[in-house]
């Protein structure tokens, strides 16, 4: 799991760490009164492809939280079989007779072969469980990067020799491997063989596994980031006046770390999307029941050869997803951060 | 040279000897009952005990694994599943098949996909990534940067799908993907494989394009590069004796690691095109619940990436002068 990781150099402190510090004038707070956050905010709004792909994020977002709303207001659910209910939908073989899929004034992105659900509210619903699952599993991996991260880099020595040969380890293997391989042994753990494993148990599996594999290379970006910071003078000076090591991780380092952990998150969500359904997709993890990403790309994957429209509308979608969040990830980077080169 | 390579084959060892240990430990105590994971889902009783007869289970962990180990180099004997030879990495249950046979059958498919692959992305990635770098700022490298941009986001569950739908299913351009040995026709080979090679290179591509151009752009505006046009060689000889050597050591770094993965089980693309090779073992054996399969699957992997890492090293040092092995 390697989340293209970005040298962020912090920008100024944003911390006047103690004002009765002598060293040097503190002329820098009159200035122009420009916050860091404030200046970054400037650069990002001037930044066209930026602000544009931030509306497409948030249009999926949006569409992702109100997707009970809309299914409500057209008039379908994602788990009625309308195709299986309904003559003249789906032919003898379970295709859909109408032709691109089955669109039509009642069905707009039309209907799904065989189990003949509406395709625009599984979509809607599946691009909410896949976001929900992504945005869990990004914050879990960030909480966790920071805490093993911070504390590596922090405390050095035989800690982070240790932290740093796990790191290495969990990032030189790749990820589909890892995740597949210790999906049968996790769902043993949880669920005899004998039974079947109920829908949230596999969500949390799922967050579970993404996040176990997941958090290495926040970690290591931040250990670098805070063993570098940790010979400053504005920590050394907080150590000489006794503060307290919480004192100095919350206080003195964590403000100064927020801009590659909000760059790193921005760049790990659409990775864990694209992860799931890949997860998916292998038949891993959610099933044909539930809606989701994955699962519509994995069924479609198995009909495109009759029914290819059933394929594009999350394929397409997927792709101008990850595309916007990606581009977007730039742009944060580049507002957040104008010295690094790309 | 040699003292290097001595070292690093050591440190290797090492590593997969930690590896195997920790995911077999992983493996075998963590599930409730790890014997009747690895029987499978249809199992009966008499099936079960000789399962847990074969993998020791009564023994303590550390005991199984020596056994396990002592497999591996010198082969072991599973009670009526009969003789396992030398590189015994297990015995799958479900297969009745020692893993390593399986294994080995399964080889040559992901290694004409991942090795043809490779070549097609590496010259065309890095191809593009040069001419972008050297007409920097020009239509060329916009559109390169763009694409590449765009590229990376593709999946190949989807590129793949829709690929094969239309270049395949509708204009019948390219084969529908198959495996065929080389040696048993090298035409059907090819074209069968032409496909996936083609839509794993448009994944891996953009991320050499980018690659290459910054990495030449950096090499560009060195002092040796300075120099060089300085005392009177051309742009030409600066850019293919000098400027290419120093820019090509991260490439070849992600190359190796790259391949790496690619060895070991291009799992995805497998899937996608249906093509029968380590990755599609893995996946069906996560499906069976075939935990000797899958130990001996991740030990290949892991193998192919620690060894490709100290052919990158090694090559790094003969292409980059300024490199030195310690």
């Amino acid at each position: 799991m390697t989340i293209p990781t970005s040298n962020a150099t912090t920008p100024v402190e944003v911390e006047d760490a103690k004002p009765q510090s002598t060293t040097g004038p503190s002329a820098v707070k009159g200035g122009d009164g420009r916050s860091p956050g404030k200046m970054a905010w400037l650069r990002f709004k001037r930044d066209r492809t930026g602000v544009i792909s931030a509306y497409v994020v948030i249009f999926f977002f949006v569409i992702a939280i109100c997707a009970p709303l809309i299914a409500k207001l057209y008039g379908k659910d994602p788990h009625t079989m309308y195709g299986q209910d309904q003559e003249g939908l789906l032919n003898d073989f379970g295709f859909p007779i109408k032709p691109n899929g089955g669109i039509s004034s009642d069905f707009w992105f039309g209907i799904e072969p065989q189990l003949g659900r509406d395709l625009f509210t599984f979509l809607l619903y599946g691009i909410r469980n896949s976001l929900f699952i992504a945005g869990v599993t990004t914050l879990l991996v960030t909480f966790l990067g920071i805490a093993i991260g911070v504390t590596a880099g922090y405390l050095g020595g035989k800690t982070d020799y240790f932290i740093g040969r796990v790191i290495d380890i969990l990032l030189a293997f790749p990820s589909t491997l890892f995740f597949i391989a210790f999906w049968p042994v996790l769902m043993s753990i949880l669920v005899s063989p004998e039974e079947s494993t109920p829908i949230w148990l596999t969500v949390t599996s799922l967050i579970l596994v993404m996040t176990a594999f997941g958090w290495a290379s926040i970690a290591r970006l931040l250990r670098g980031e805070v063993l570098a910071l940790r010979e400053r003078e504005f920590v050394e000076a907080a150590k000489v006046t006794g503060a307290s090591p919480v004192r100095i991780i919350f206080k003195e380092l964590l403000p100064n770390l927020w801009t590659p952990i909000l760059i790193q998150a921005t760049l790990a969500l659409p990775m864990f999307v694209t992860a799931e359904a890949g997860l998916a997709f292998l038949g891993v993890g959610l099933t044909a029941k539930t809606p989701d990403w994955g699962v519509m790309l994995q069924r479609g994957a198995d009909v495109y050869q009759d029914d290819i429209t059933f394929m594009l509308f999350p394929g397409v979608t997927m792709v101008v997803f990850v595309l916007a969040f990606n581009l977007l990830g730039d742009s944060v980077r580049d507002a957040l951060d104008p010295k690094t080169k790309r | 040279m040699l003292r290097f390579l001595l070292r690093r084959v050591v440190g290797a060892a090492v590593i997969l000897l930690i590896i195997s240990a920790l995911v077999f430990v992983l493996f075998y105590t963590a599930p409730r009952d790890p014997a009747r994971v690895a029987c499978g889902k249809v199992c009966t009783p008499e099936t079960l005990a000789l399962v847990r007869q074969n993998l020791g289970i009564a023994d303590p962990i550390p005991v199984q694994y020596w056994h396990w180990l002592q497999g591996v180099f010198f082969g072991r004997d599973y009670a009526s599943y009969g003789h396992c030879p030398a590189p015994c990495l297990g015995y799958s249950f479900i297969n009745r098949e020692p893993v390593f046979g399986t294994i080995v059958d399964r080889f040559p498919t992901t290694l004409s996909l991942s090795v043809g692959s490779a070549f097609v992305f590496v010259i065309f990635g890095v191809g593009t990534g040069m001419l972008a770098a050297v007409k920097q700022g020009k239509l060329l490298d916009k559109v390169a940067s763009s694409a590449s941009l765009v590229a990376s986001s593709l999946q190949i569950y989807i590129v793949g799908v829709v690929a094969m739908y239309f270049l395949t299913d509708q204009l019948h351009l390219l084969d529908r993907p198959s495996y065929t040995p080389l040696t048993d026709n090298p035409g059907a080979w090819f074209s069968g494989l032409l496909l996936p090679w083609l839509v794993l290179s448009v994944i891996f591509t953009a991320n050499y394009t980018r690659m290459a151009r910054s990495q030449l752009v950096e090499s560009l505006s060195e002092d040796y590069v300075r120099t060089a046009r300085a005392k009177g060689l051309s742009r030409r000889t600066v850019f293919f004796r000098f400027a290419w050597r120093g820019a090509m050591g991260p490439i070849i770094t992600i190359f190796g690691l790259d391949l790496g993965v690619l060895l070991g089980g291009a799992i995805i693309t497998e899937k996608t095109f249906s093509l029968q090779g380590i990755g599609a073992l893995s996946v069906k054996a996560v499906s069976t619940n075939d935990l000797p399969t899958l130990l001996g699957v991740m030990m290949v992997a892991a193998t192919a990436i620690v060894v490709l890492n100290i052919v990158v090293d090694a090559v790094y040092a003969l292409i980059d002068p300024r490199v030195r092995l310690a």
